[in-house]
Parts: structure tokens; sequence; C-alpha cells
């Protein structure tokens, strides 16, 4: 895939901002070729989500990355797609610490797509971090060297006598500096160091990795510039909305067309006909599809929306009309009566342990459908002319809009440029680029560039959802309290008539998900019924749910015992010796494997420590209590601590959280890090209370935020107290890992605290609401 | 129809709907983007802007309801970026994908107008309207406190309207 260079008058209003534009690369391409880097990994299966680039394989190359301009300003360049998770100050800090330039003195510009110059350009699986760690340090690197290089030829004296710092390469010999600006010149012209020669900070001398670096876009954030996808204007732009049927894979069979294009402002509308067969509901992460719909252009998105209000359509609304939750309620309850269409793992002799077992707990466990709802609604701005496209999003993964545009519109790759906007927030939605494709579509038909923007309602009923479950559970433990067997059930959703059944994306229980291997007796049996949504990785996919059952499930098992939870976990890690610990920068969780006790048995030493677990829990009064819980995923060891007080009413309200992390050797952006954690145990509070889609007749019942309610201010903790323990692994990525053992925690305090164990997801379902 | 709006201190002629909301007057009209659509029907106040200084849901605000009264948006608060809420949030670093976080500066905003020094429970009163997805609640809650130790140094707005 290449892209085209594009016209950069249609893109001025948003990169204006950024200050980029304004430097020019002094880098010489041709003296700095090398081979390209490898294209990302992207779109691997998995609960894990999407894969990232790896990358570190091939250097990349300087010019890519790195601008300076005569007068010294750096401009360094954002390759991943920014909605929220701080990649785009995060990743130019690591470039710019090993550059050894003052980060007042930095510019950034986001870069476009371009598989051809930039690794990994998504947003999933928290991998930013590994997967960049070394390649950003290594372009800061060679580019320090190439400048040094350029001084001690300036000055015909040899590199070892020269440091650099500030944007200067220092002779203290000879008490003298240059500026990066005046050596830029002759530094490209320069051979780039070799892999084996690139000399990497020690992590003592870092003055910007490991600092809390303030958000880059913070100044267009807080005076209103135009940031956002959504912010987009080119000339001569119309207004679009799309209205899709109300059960997935509905066709138009007869609509108002005549009078919908007599609606004020309205200039265009039309059916948009799907040409290619639905990509299917099974398997991995999609990269998102067209869906057949109306498409209404208009002058402002007002004039759209209030005509899409008169639009009369007659739908085929097809055979997933039929489906309900409650249908699949009672389907998993009758499936789990029969004999479990797959065994994904059967470790030990699992019937006769909990035959002998001292004491048995049998638990059911569901979670719902939820759906991402960033507050910023899908969106995109496309031109389709003289065969080509041109778009604007704020994908996560922005190459998946590349291949759907060249399916649906037969433009090739190479003539598509994909720009990468500012998106709020993501949490996975992002990952499929429907928003996209409809773009294109509807620009294309309509001849005009268009701005397509979701109202909420389509937002909520047009998503990946994350997948709902069931988990049947059995489990014992031996006279001293050891967990012994552990049996689950998990009824999910794909294709239940292959063995092993096909399951929709995302909607997987692995069979190296905790606490296997650390229970000697242990099965796993998989079995799935059919589904009318589709779904697609949320913030820790697979883990954002599978966290609240098995961490609540010990915590059960704990109370059997009569052992402490934390001691119950801590006996647990310790019960048996687990497989090798995680590769450096392996993915982990969710059935990848590479669970190491050390780690977690040290984030949840730590956690009680920091929240003084023992004596907090005399202390505190009748009906306020403490819950724990730990969860690996995505490379990271998170255990938090929940102090919950409930009212005879069932208000409750988390008076505390907790946090103990082992994301590695290096935070990157303290500041980022700790806000991410904080925002993820409110983020799970707000999944657990109030979050559920439901379907009846094939359709999605929550239409907005009065129905589907986020968490508010006066519901978060009032205080998130947020730790990291350093070990000596590489940096790995934190948004994700940190969010599910929030929602176990809360769910094991609400039992101390008042002796009522919560199964069902979400809370409100069970009489609970915020105080 | 045609409607004479006073925005950030500035005067311009609008022919839209009656019933158009402010929030997309001032979007796909007047192209101020810094006001954002959430939801459209006052659940999450990303869109909140002020009428004579009074924080209100532009989403609810029908263009033909504005009359004469001073709109202020995230664009006019200061002049340079300089009120005391968008010190303090830069100072503390408040957003993560930043979408909703004008909403969130209007409302507060407006709360330090009439409360130059509020307490949490002020702050409970003023902001739970304003929905974060990304949950930077605390953040929020220990920027306004800033923002009202830092005092009112910020350039007036192009209206001067913020702390009507």
């Amino acid at each position: 895939m290449s892209t085209k260079k594009i016209d950069r008058r249609s893109f001025l209003s948003i990169t204006a901002l950024s200050g980029g534009g304004v430097a020019f690369g002094l880098f010489n391409r041709d003296a700095l070729a090398q081979g390209p880097p490898p294209a990302g990994r992207g779109g691997a299966p998995g609960p894990g989500g999407p894969g990232g680039g790896r990358g570190a394989a091939a250097l990349p190359k300087v010019e890519n990355y790195i601008k300076i301009a005569a007068d010294g300003t750096v401009t360094i360049m954002a390759k991943n797609p920014e909605v929220g998770q701080g990649v785009r100050t995060m990743l130019p800090m690591m470039i710019a610490d090993e550059l050894d330039v003052d980060w007042k003195d930095v510019k950034i510009e986001q870069t476009d797509v371009d598989g051809a110059k930039y690794a990994g350009q998504i947003a999933g699986g928290s991998t930013a971090t590994p997967t960049n760690w070394l390649p950003m340090r290594q372009v800061g690197a060679m580019a320090r060297m190439m400048l040094v290089t350029a001084a001690a030829q300036t000055w015909n004296v040899p590199e070892s006598g020269l440091t650099t710092g500030s944007g200067k390469v220092y002779d203290k010999a000879n008490n003298r500096s240059i500026g990066y600006g005046q050596l830029a010149a002759k530094a490209a012209t320069l051979p780039p160091p070799a892999a084996t020669d690139i000399k990497l900070k020690d992590a003592k001398d870092y003055k910007i990795i490991g600092k809390p670096i303030v958000n880059s876009d913070i100044k267009a954030i807080v005076t209103g510039k135009p940031l956002f996808t959504i912010d987009m204007e080119i000339p001569g732009m119309k207004y679009a909305v799309y209205q899709k049927g109300p059960v997935f894979g509905s066709k138009v069979k007869t609509w108002n067309e005549a009078e919908i294009k007599k609606m004020p402002g309205v200039v265009d509308a039309f059916v948009v006909v799907k040409n290619q067969p639905d990509t299917p509901f099974i398997g991995p992460p999609e990269a998102g599809d067209l869906q057949e719909g109306i498409a209404i252009v208009a002058d402002h998105w007002w004039a759209a929306q209030s005509a899409r209000k008169k639009l009369n359509v007659t739908w085929d609304e097809g055979p997933r009309a039929s489906h309900s939750s409650v249908g699949y309620s009672a389907k998993a309850v009758e499936i789990n009566k029969g004999k479990p269409q797959s065994i994904t793992r059967n470790d030990g002799d699992v019937e006769a342990a909990l035959a002998s077992a001292a004491k048995t707990v049998e638990a059911n466990y569901s979670y719902p459908f939820i759906s991402h709802a960033p507050l910023e609604p899908q969106n995109c701005t496309a031109v389709v002319k003289d065969g080509k496209c041109e778009i604007w999003s704020s994908s996560q993964i922005p190459t998946g809009a590349l291949g759907l545009i060249q399916t649906n519109l037969g433009i090739p790759q190479a003539d598509i440029t994909a720009h990468m906007l500012r998106g709020g927030g993501g949490f996975g939605r992002r990952l499929t680029n429907d928003y996209a494709i409809e773009a294109a579509m509807i620009a294309k038909m309509s001849g005009v560039p268009v701005k397509l923007v979701w109202a909420r309602e389509d937002d909520l009923a047009n998503d990946y959802y994350r997948a709902g479950g069931f988990h049947f559970l059995k489990g014992g433990v031996d006279a001293q309290g050891n967990i012994t067997a552990w049996r689950n059930h998990f009824v999910t959703y794909g294709d239940g008539t292959a063995n092993p059944p096909r399951l929709t994306s995302a909607a997987n229980l692995g069979a190296t998900e905790f606490p296997q291997p650390f229970v000697p007796n242990f099965a796993i049996f998989t079995s799935a019924q059919p589904l009318a949504i589709r779904t697609g990785s949320l913030r820790a996919p697979g883990s954002n749910a599978l966290a609240f059952v098995i961490q609540s499930f010990i915590d059960e098992l704990a109370h059997a015992a009569g052992k402490d939870p934390v001691q119950m976990r801590l006996d647990l890690l310790a019960q048996t010796k687990p497989a090798p610990a995680a590769p450096a920068n392996g993915r982990g969780g969710g059935g990848a494997g590479g669970f190491n006790a050390a780690r977690m048995t040290g984030v949840t030493k730590m956690v009680a420590q920091i929240s003084d677990w023992n004596a907090r829990q005399k202390s505190l009064p009748k009906g306020t209590a403490l819950g724990v819980a730990f969860h690996f995923s995505h490379s990271g060891y998170f255990a938090e601590v929940a102090e919950v007080k409930v009212d005879a009413n069932k208000k409750i309200k988390v008076n505390k959280v907790w946090v103990a992390a082992d994301v590695g050797s290096q935070i990157v952006n303290t500041s980022m890090a700790i806000n991410m954690c904080q925002g993820a145990i409110v983020d799970g509070m707000s999944a657990m209370m109030g979050q559920e889609i439901t379907l009846d007749k094939g359709r999605v019942m929550q239409t907005n935020f009065n129905n589907y309610p986020l968490i508010r201010l006066t519901q978060a903790p009032p205080e998130i107290d947020v730790q990291f323990l350093k070990s000596d692994n590489n940096p790995t990525g934190l948004g994700e890992p940190s969010m599910p053992p929030i929602l176990p925690a809360v769910a094991n305090a609400i039992f101390a605290a008042s002796g009522d164990r919560v199964r069902t997801l979400p809370l409100k379902n069970s009489g609970y609401s915020w105080a | 129809m045609a409607y004479t709006l006073t925005v950030n201190g500035k005067k311009s002629t609008v022919d839209v709907p009656a019933d158009m909301p402010l929030l997309w007057v001032l979007r796909d009209v007047l192209k101020l983007h810094g006001t954002k659509y959430g939801c459209g029907i006052a659940q999450c106040r990303a869109c909140t802007v002020h009428l004579n200084g009074k924080a209100v849901q532009s989403c609810q605000t029908l263009v033909s309801a504005v009359g004469t009264q001073a709109v202020t948006t995230i664009e006019g608060l200061s002049a340079d970026g300089t009120h005391a809420l968008q010190k303090a949030w830069e100072q503390v670093d408040v957003p993560q994908c930043g979408y909703c976080q004008a909403g969130q500066i209007m409302s507060a905003a407006a709360l330090l107008a009439s409360k130059p020094k509020p307490t949490d429970a002020d702050i409970d009163t003023a902001m739970n309207g304003n929905l974060c997805r990304c949950g930077t609640y605390i953040r929020i809650r220990q920027a306004i406190h800033l923002a009202a130790t830092l005092g009112n140094g910020a350039s007036k707005g192009a209206s001067g309207s913020a702390a009507q």
C-alpha cells in the first residue's frame, strides 16, 4: 500500500494548529534509504484484540519521524491514531528523549496512514508501548548520533569528545556548542548507524521519558480549536446522515424518496445498496463492513437529521428479527442442561476432585452485551473524485478502511489517502471502519465531499458490541482451603454446530485463562448459540467480562474456605509452578498464556500494602468493606482494592480505589499513565452499574444516554491511588489491563459489606444504584 | 429565517430553520467547532455554551430562542486561552480524549462566575450533568479547585461575557 501526497490546502484548517507544516525536512531521503519496516501485524484474532505491528526487525527511517529546521525547530512525527490514550504525546516523547532535545522545543505532527513508512499504525491491544519502545528510541538515538558525527566533521574533532543536550552538540574541551539546526543539513547526508551501533540512553539519564508530560493537544482542546474528526471541514462539503434498518442486515423495500428529497436543505437522498456479501458474524475481528441504508445529504447536519425524522421506510428485516435477549438467556440455560458442545481444556479429573472436595461452590454468572459509546459519535469525511478517494477518520485501524473502500468502490488502495484525526474516545469501537465505508459510498454516489456524522442513536444501535456471556461454574476446595477443582461451562455466541464452535469476535474464553494452570483439576467447556448482532473488541476484550466471573468466583471459594481473599489469591498463585514467564513483548491474557505468578504476587502484595488491607478491613464501619481482585491481560499485571459502602436500599458508594500495577521497567508518561488507570476504574464501574444492550425482535432497545447511562462525576470514586511496581521487563501498555479487576473488586466488596453476591451484570438489574 | 446572533462578541446573521438547535448553527453554519455534539438530548452536556453568562445546552436551545442574548462558546471564553480554567486544565493535564472538555470548562466557568471559591458540593451540583466517557472526573474536580486559586487572571474573551 502506498499513499498519494495530498493536496495540503484541504487539510490546513486542521494541521495549522499542531504547528506542523512549518518546518521542512532536511534529512536526505536517499542517504538514509534502507529496507522498509515490516507491515503491522494488525487484525490478529484472539480476545486480546487486534495485534500491533512489531516493527522492530528493520530499523525505522529517521527522516520519516524527525524534521529539523535550520532555526533548530524540531518536528516529530506521531504515527499512530490518537483516540485519547495519549499516544500522540507518548511516542514523540520516546524519540525526543533519545534525540536529546528539550520537550518545549518539540512540535508534533500527525502522519497520514502510510504502511510503506510506518509499522503498526493502530490503536489497539495496548500495544503502542511495547511495540514502539525500542524503535522510537532508536529513531531518536540514530538522529542524535548523526548530528554528533556532523558536528565532529564540522569541527574536525573526534566524536568521542562530544556530548549532546537541549538540541545542541557540545565540545566541552574547546568550550563551544552548535545547534542541531545548523548541523541538520550535513547530518542528512550521512548514513544512519547500524542497529548494533545505536547507543541508547540509560534509564537514569532520561529527561522526558518517565516525566509527567502534558497532552500535546492541550491548548487546542481547552480553547475549542478544530481538532477532532467531527470538526473536519473542506470546501464544498455537505453533511450526511445514514439510516440503517432496525435489524442488522435489513434491506430497504420501499421509502418516501420524493418527499425526503424535497425537504428543506436536502441536496440528495438515496439508498446505498450493499453489493458485497455480509462479513461473517463469526471469526476474527472484522474490519467493519457496509450495511444497506438510506443516505440523506444536506446543507448542514440538522437539515439531514430533520429529513431523516420524516423517513417512512418499509424494511425487509430478514431472519434476525426473531432474536431477543430473553431468548438468549433461556437458550443458554437450555444448552447448559445438555452436553457441552466442546472441551476447551480438561486437566486432571475435575469430577473426582469435586466429589472429594471438602467444600464445593456452584454458581452461575452472566454479563450483558455492552456498547463502546465513545463520546464523539462515529463520523468520517470523504471525497471521491477522478477515481481517487480521500478520507479523514479517527479509526483505530485506519488501514482497514483502505481494503473496504477498494472492495466496495473499486478504488485501488494506492489511490486512497487516509488521514488520521484525533478521535473523541475509542475503546475499541473505532477498530472497525464501517463509518468510513459509509462516508466513502455516500461521497461517491452524491458526487460531493461529505461529512457523515452518526447520531448518538445510530452509534448505540450499530455497534460491534462487547459480547454477553454465561458461565456455569462449580469449584472445590480441600481441607486446607486450596482450590482443587474448577469447572466452567461457558455459553457464548457463534456457530454451535461446529466442534469446536466457531465464535463471534472477542467472545471466547481461552484455554490458558487464569486460574489455569494453578488448579490441578481444571475444565473449561465451551458452547455457543447464534446471534443477531455483531460483537467486537471493547477495552480489554474478553478480560473485561471474564475477570468479573473468575475473580468473583475465587472470592466465593475463599469465603467457603474461610480464607482471607488476599491470602486466598496469594496461596493460589503459589499452588503450582506455572508456565514460563511471559515473553518480553508478550501479549498475554485471554488465552494467550504467559502468566507470570511472581509478578502477580508482587502487585497483589503491593495493593494489600497500599490499601492497608488487614488493618483497614477491621476498622471500617458496618456496611462498608473492601474487595480485592487481580487480572492479567495485554501483558499487564493489575491488582485492585475497592472500599465500598452499601446501604439498606442497595445504594452504593465506592469511597476509594487502590491500584497496583506491573507493566515493566518504565512508565513513559507518568501523567497520562495515572490518568488512564484512574479512567479505567471509572469506566469499569460505569459498565458494571448501568450498561446493558438488550435485543427485542432483533432490535437494540437502548437509544441514548438516558437509557444507556454513563457514570457521572458524583458517582465516580473521589480518590484512586495508582502505584506502579517496576520490574525488569520491557514496558507494556496499561489502557486495557487496568480496567478488568475493578468490576470484581467492587462486587467482592459488595459481598463483604452486605453478604449479597452479585453474579449478574449490570448491578442495576439486582436493585443497586449509586448513592 | 434570518437570525442575528451575538456570538463571542461578534454579530452574525444566519439563515436557518427556526427549530435548528444553536449547536448546529455554531458548528455547521458559523464553523465554530469547539462546541461538541454528544447525545442531542441534554444528557452529556458536551454542547454547553453560555447565554448571557448562564450555562445552557446548545443542543436544546433553538436558534429562534436565542434573540439578543450574548452567546459565549469555548472559543470566546478568553482571547488567548488564559482563562483560569484553561490554565488549570493544562496544569492538571485533565483530558484523555478531550472531546467533553470544552463542555466541562464552560460548565465550570459558569460555576466560578457565580461561586469563585466553590466547595466540592458546589462542584457536584454544577458538574454532574457533564459526562466524561474517559473518566477524568478526579482531575476535573482538581482543576476547578486549582482555577479558583488562580483567580480571574484571564484576558477577557471577545465578548467579555464569560464572567457576566
